[in-house]
């Protein structure tokens, strides 16, 4: 087909292994995000990764919804389109079917992608799109000025909720993998060497990528991951995972989780050796699951790659059909197609 | 026994939806349609799958009328009722014309059928000679059938699964046809049932030796070829020709089609379709809602795919914020409302023209969509190609609107070469030009495409609104003006790429003007035909370009004293040409979800006609 063909002259123009910093991936526009917001943080990590994913710049593209994040295409100079509110997620769908040699990243907000393009999310990671998914997670919404999210704690106090929110939060990361996600994985926005190597890693798997990240909103919800960010606190807020590596933390690495049946507890080092603790394993989508479960105060919250998993992808499977179609039945002749299988002639 | 020749005949199929009625009336339509007949078809089928046996609700339907005349509806009056059963018979009796044939299946007349049916208990309309006015043909077919299959070892429900054949082979004899076509449609379908494809013919063959021998029906009739323009036919449903017209805007402009769709009736069948054509490279996606259907197109069009999504009304509703995206973007995309009876849910599998100023207006803020209409099935290909010609040339978001009627009925088309099809030039902007700016325009107002892969060109979009040439979101309120006004101005050139509307028929020195749009053009065809013959003094136009009008409807339809505009709604082109022109059009709406008849329209013409 002629867009083939396109396609093909588009490559060759492309210059070999361009070397790019991450400058050159900031556009001309200025950034206005409210000061002290942990939306700069993403920004910076995510272009000074861009250089190191070895993706000529004229190929990728930020698409993003509504909410504060999602200005986040205007400022990285790549292909991008802001879109309408919760749909990212099914244009990033669209986008991928149509042209797979893409690098698509998804910017979105818990408003977003958890309240109003809820749906969207689930079946984008049903159906294995390869692409990559940056969820901030404020738990507010911040672009409409503080109202309460759908990951907002039960009994926040919001301009929507002045006696306290009786909503049940979601738990996002628990939600992805009820909907059979291939990757899920969270970093907070006060931890850049993380976010960087967690940036990375979305990129290099192949499939549905979905990175929460914990974003501090420091105008409508300051403080709201205080305790995980906190350098006192955080030691014992915290867990970070390693695959093939044991769950410890605590300020001196004192506490690991032990897992009796499906039960993780909490131990001493003192009591119990470094061989008595759960050993993370990325392709054990059971004990993804428990982790995902890491959510109250009981536990510290776990950080790093939970879940990844090797699932064919869509777009891949869809090109196979086509490709198929055309072997059995030969290129699509449109004449033949407009003939039928019945015809009559009138002289 | 006697032969008669007649012109043309409407004929009624009915039975249980679980019958088997609609094959019959497609095989039916098919067979005329190889012998040479010009002839117009509609479906007339229940919302439920399978509504309760035997009841009125149940009852599923199809009309076909050919002839060796012109057609170019399924008819006003049936010449011939074919029922299945009682409540068929009850349900439908109105459409047959006094002195009208009925034939009919005795075995559904028992007892059952006459309670689900909601006749008394002493009620039959078979012995109380209320079918005295017509011409009954009665036979027990499911006796027939199973006595005809005694040898076959098949279950009784999959032999009683044959009556259908029978009924068919009985009219095939009635209408003197082959039954060739039909043996070899079911050689293809039981193909890997030899002894369901036994049933069947031999069912088929039994029933038609069965009028041939019996004499129950006392006369044959002989309907020859229409004599129609010169040149190779085939048959078409609304729906399958959209679904080529995609296909072909596809290969005339070279891009990929992605086509995005959540299953709605009446336009699933357009998926289904496409879904049979990836061959051409066609990339059907089925999306989890109507939102995530657009959308996803959206992102296709946004990666240099042509991005189309089909709908029904409801469906509209909900992709109404992404055809404002859309909009916004300045992105190809077609929408195709296959409308049916509304608001809501409303009537799903009947047929209404209501959702044109929804097509015009159902978007928030200023956000004029191009608007395409199709009149016949076979018209569906051409106005689809043309709705994607304009979505691509013109970079913009189109409205192609196709009805429940049109969708679902059938027509001889005399079809294209692919050579005789228009290419379609795509503004994609060329690869070196590094002064690429997304909002520059040319002297069309369209702005240059450049697709993800162009280096150099990467640029963002998105639903805030741009600033002029360069995209960046702005905020300056002259700006806003000067975009909303650009855009508008833009949807408005495309005036001077459309052809000059043109009368159907009649002079433009007529005293009585019809003009329409959509479905309506067969009955309003069928009548302003006859009236002209008769000698009245009228004309018909038939809108395809709703928006923008061509250029030259204003003078044309002030030309005339008296401007009728038959609508199947409550009056929604007629709001659009009183607003633009400030004519005062007279309405004439049905809401009933069924077609305008010829009659109906004839009559009203002569009133106006006539009239003071």
């Amino acid at each position: 087909m002629k867009q083939e063909k396109l396609k093909t002259e588009l490559l060759n123009c492309t210059m070999e292994n361009k070397v790019y910093a991450a400058k050159d991936f900031s556009s001309d526009q200025e950034v206005r995000w409210c000061p002290g917001c942990g939306d700069y943080s993403i920004l910076k990590q995510v272009q000074s990764v861009m250089p190191e994913i070895n993706v000529p710049k004229e190929d990728i593209v930020f698409i993003s919804g509504i909410g504060c994040s999602s200005r986040f295409p205007y400022y990285m100079e790549t292909f991008g389109m802001h879109s309408i509110h919760g749909r990212a997620t099914a244009i990033a769908s669209g986008l991928k079917a149509a042209r797979p040699d893409l690098s698509v990243w998804i910017i979105t907000g818990d408003g977003d992608s958890l309240s109003i393009g809820g749906n969207h999310l689930i079946h984008l990671l049903r159906r294995n799109f390869d692409t990559n998914v940056l969820l901030f997670n404020n738990q507010i919404y911040g672009l409409t000025k503080g109202q309460y999210s759908p990951t907002s704690e039960k009994g926040k106090k919001t301009k929507s909720t002045p006696m306290g929110s009786i909503d049940h939060p979601f738990n996002p990361l628990a939600l992805c993998m009820g909907a059979d996600a291939t990757f899920i994985a969270r970093t907070m926005d006060r931890d850049p060497k993380h976010m960087r190597e967690m940036l990375m890693r979305t990129n290099n798997h192949k499939g549905t990528s979905l990175l929460e990240i914990y974003q501090n909103c420091n105008v409508f919800n300051d403080g709201a991951f205080f305790g995980m960010t906190d350098k006192v606190t955080k030691m014992n807020q915290t867990l970070f995972l390693e695959h093939g590596q044991p769950l410890v933390f605590g300020k001196n690495k004192d506490k690991g989780i032990r897992l009796v049946g499906f039960k993780p507890i909490i131990v001493s080092l003192e009591d119990y050796s470094i061989d008595d603790l759960w050993i993370h394993d990325e392709k054990d989508r059971v004990k993804a699951g428990l982790l995902t479960r890491f959510f109250d105060a009981d536990f510290p919250r776990p950080f790093g790659v939970f879940y990844s998993e090797d699932r064919p992808i869509y777009e891949d499977a869809l090109a196979q059909q086509i490709d198929d179609a055309i072997q059995q039945k030969g290129q699509g002749n449109l004449d033949n197609l407009l003939k039928g299988s019945n015809t009559w002639t009138i002289d | 026994m006697t032969q008669e020749t007649v012109e043309k005949v409407v004929i009624f199929f009915a039975g249980d939806s679980g019958d088997g009625i609609q094959l019959t009336g497609s095989q039916f339509t098919n067979t005329a349609a190889l012998y040479g007949n010009d002839l117009s078809t509609f479906p007339d089928f229940p919302a439920e799958i399978r509504a309760p046996q035997g009841t009125l609700a149940g009852v599923s339907g199809f009309q076909i009328s050919f002839g060796s005349t012109e057609i170019f509806t399924p008819g006003d009056e049936c010449d011939v009722l074919v029922v299945m059963n009682v409540a068929a018979l009850k349900a439908n009796l109105k459409r047959l014309k006094k002195g009208g044939a009925i034939i009919l299946n005795t075995d559904g007349f028992d007892k059952r059928n006459l309670r689900l049916a909601g006749f008394a208990d002493d009620e039959n309309p078979l012995t109380d000679n209320s079918l005295a006015d017509y011409r009954l043909s009665e036979m027990n077919v499911t006796k027939l059938t199973r006595e005809c299959l005694v040898d076959v070892t098949l279950g009784v429900k999959e032999k009683d699964r044959c009556k259908n054949m029978f009924v068919l082979g009985f009219v095939y004899w009635m209408y003197n046809r082959s039954l060739e076509h039909t043996i070899d449609f079911l050689k293809q379908k039981f193909k890997s049932k030899p002894d369901v494809l036994e049933a069947n013919t031999r069912v088929l063959k039994a029933g038609y030796n069965f009028a041939n021998t019996c004499e129950i029906s006392s006369s044959r009739f002989e309907v020859k070829p229409a004599k129609m323009a010169s040149g190779t036919y085939r048959n078409i449903m609304g729906n399958q020709a959209t679904a080529m017209g995609l296909i072909a805007a596809s290969q005339q402009s070279g891009l990929d089609l992605f086509y995005g769709s959540y299953p709605i009736t009446p336009a699933s069948d357009i998926l289904h379709e496409l879904a049979k054509h990836k061959n051409f490279g066609v990339r059907s996606f089925q999306a989890e809602d109507e939102i995530a259907a657009i959308s996803a197109c959206i992102g296709a069009s946004f990666g240099g795919a042509l991005g189309v999504t089909a709908t029904s009304g409801p469906g509209v509703a909900l992709k109404g914020e992404a055809i404002g995206l859309a909009f916004m973007l300045e992105l190809p995309l077609v929408i195709v409302n296959v409308q049916r009876g509304g608001p809501s849910t409303g009537l799903p599998t009947k047929t209404e023209q209501a959702d044109l100023l929804q097509a015009m207006y159902g978007r928030n803020g200023e956000a004029p969509v191009p608007v395409i209409s199709a009149s016949t099935p076979s018209d569906c290909f051409e106005a689809t190609l043309e709705a994607c010609r304009i979505a691509i040339e013109h970079m913009t978001p189109v409205f192609f609107l196709s009805d429940g009627y049109i969708a679902n009925g059938a027509e001889p088309w005399l079809f294209p070469q692919s050579k005789d099809l228009q290419s379609i030039k795509v503004p994609m902007t060329k690869k070196e030009n590094i002064d690429y700016l997304p909002y520059k325009r040319d002297d069309k107002l369209v702005r240059e495409w450049a697709i993800p892969g162009m280096s150099g060109l990467e640029h963002r979009v998105g639903g805030l609104e741009k600033e002029d040439l360069t995209g960046n979101v702005s905020y300056d309120s002259s700006n806003h003006e000067f975009m909303v006004k650009t855009r508008a101005e833009k949807v408005e050139r495309i005036a001077d790429f459309i052809p000059n509307q043109e009368l159907d028929a009649g002079s433009e020195k007529a005293k009585v003007l019809v003009l329409a749009w959509g479905s309506t053009y067969g009955a309003i065809k069928t009548a302003v035909k006859e009236l002209l013959a008769e000698g009245y003094s009228v004309a018909h136009a038939h809108l395809r370009y709703i928006n923008p009008f061509p250029k030259n409807l204003e003078s044309l339809i002030r030309a005339y004293d008296k401007v009728l505009m038959p609508e199947i709604n409550n009056g929604q082109l007629i709001k659009l040409i009183r607003d633009k022109y400030v004519i005062d059009a007279i309405p004439m709406n049905k809401i009933q979800g069924i077609p305008f008849e010829a009659r109906e329209i004839k009559n009203r013409i002569i009133e106006l006609h006539d009239g003071e």
